[in-house]
């Protein structure tokens, strides 16, 4: 299994990346600091929208759009905004962009928009975005906050699709709406209840505590 | 639409479509603030009173949105009462009580962020609520949450005392409770529908 001469050159791939300081602003959400695995953070629509793996992409992709523009702007307007009223402004650029996102939505498609509901809304109040506006955008130039909100971006998207990629196998027993498991197949049922919800990302967070555990060990 | 009694309304948002294990909302302050009881009681009782307050206020904005035709203002203005409401409910609990001010730290500004009371708003405004019915609403949904939060608080204390393996150790045991705690409350689906 484990092949030392490849080991090797993966070792040397990534730390050749880690390098350089610009990728090391993307790769980080993807992995090390991931949104929603280590994180844990942006749990509501995590949780609400996983149900099929089709719901789980669009909501990511609206979040990471929602989260790169509202991550540009924060930045570049950064000298301008007065501290004390920081917060309030952050939530109102951070509003403006997700009604924009609620309208191309329902642009493009009436019944994704219906089935996503109230959780577009809802982005307003995902702390991921606010808190990547505070915590890097508001301190850091403009490329570094796209690459970060890029690297945080695709971090959730990553997450939300692992989540919707297995409570639509097992709660549906298909993927992407096409069903290919034998007609005998037994749904479960629980996988698209709101507590499946929960089973499975505590599952998802008992994998990677397994691969970390070993990881430490060697 | 059929209009729904005020004690159906309070039944179904605080138990048959509990905000957080059947809605998902309000997840953060639910895993963050509940690893002790008493901290849980009196985060529920702010989260509840933000709840009373805003929800009264989208009723308002919402008839005066209605009036000048500016639906695509809702969102933003809904978010800015939510912001504004905590910021009040901030100063009062600071006068009052410091050391409760100290005990909720960060979690207290995160209310705004909280989207069991953004979506409150939004769900009232979904379902037509008028005046009275949102504000028992409003009253059902806090009170759920509370006892959701409370209810995860006492699992968790106990717990302190249990040997569990190392990987499952944190967030995972609190996200597994809380499916079991979500399965309970599966139960209470069969309450109303007659």
């Amino acid at each position: 299994m484990n092949n030392p001469i490849s080991d090797v050159h993966k070792k040397d791939f990534f730390s050749s990346l880690k390098n350089s300081p610009s990728t090391d602003e993307f790769i980080k959400g993807l992995w090390k600091e991931n949104p929603v695995f280590v994180q844990v953070m942006g749990m509501c629509p995590v949780l609400a929208v996983s149900n099929t793996a089709e719901n789980a992409l669009a909501m990511g992709l609206a979040t990471a759009f929602v989260l790169l523009m509202s991550n540009l702007l924060v930045s570049s307007l950064r000298n301008f905004i007065p501290k004390q009223v920081r917060i309030a402004c952050y939530v109102l650029i951070i509003a403006t962009f997700v009604t924009i996102t609620d309208y191309a939505i329902q642009a493009i498609s009436v019944e994704l928009h219906k089935s996503l509901g109230a959780f577009i809304y809802l982005i307003v109040v995902n702390c991921l975005i606010l808190s990547r506006a505070e915590a890097f955008a508001s301190k850091n130039t403009i490329g570094k906050s796209m690459l970060d909100a890029l690297g945080m971006g695709v971090g959730f998207i990553f997450a939300l699709f692992c989540l919707g990629a297995v409570r639509e196998v097992l709660g549906s027993g298909s993927f992407f709406g096409f069903s290919f498991l034998p007609n005998d197949f037994q749904a479960w049922i629980l996988m698209i209840l709101p507590a499946g919800g929960f089973f499975t990302l505590a599952g998802w967070l008992l994998f990677f505590n397994v691969i970390n555990e070993r990881r430490s060990e060697v | 639409m059929k209009t729904e009694s005020l004690w159906y309304i309070f039944i179904n948002a605080s138990l048959i479509n509990n905000f957080v294990l059947a809605y998902f909302l309000g997840i953060c302050p639910f895993l963050g603030v509940s690893a002790k009881l008493e901290t849980a009681t009196k985060m529920g009782g702010a989260v509840m009173f933000v709840m009373l307050i805003s929800s009264m206020c989208a009723y308002g904005i919402h008839a005066l949105l209605v009036a000048i035709n500016a639906p695509f203002l809702q969102l933003i203005s809904y978010i800015v009462v939510i912001a504004s409401t905590v910021q009040l409910v901030e100063m009062i609990i600071k006068k009052i009580s410091p050391a409760l001010f100290r005990a909720l730290g960060i979690f207290l500004p995160l209310i705004t962020t909280n989207c069991a009371i953004l979506g409150l708003a939004l769900f009232q405004t979904n379902k037509e609520y008028g005046f009275f019915e949102s504000f028992i609403y409003a009253l059902g949904a806090g009170a759920g949450f509370t006892l959701a939060l409370v209810l995860i608080a006492g699992l968790r204390e106990q717990l302190e005392f249990a040997e569990v393996p190392n990987i499952v150790k944190g967030t995972a045991l609190t996200l597994l409770i809380a499916g079991i705690l979500s399965l309970t409350f599966m139960g209470f689906s069969g309450l109303g529908s007659n």
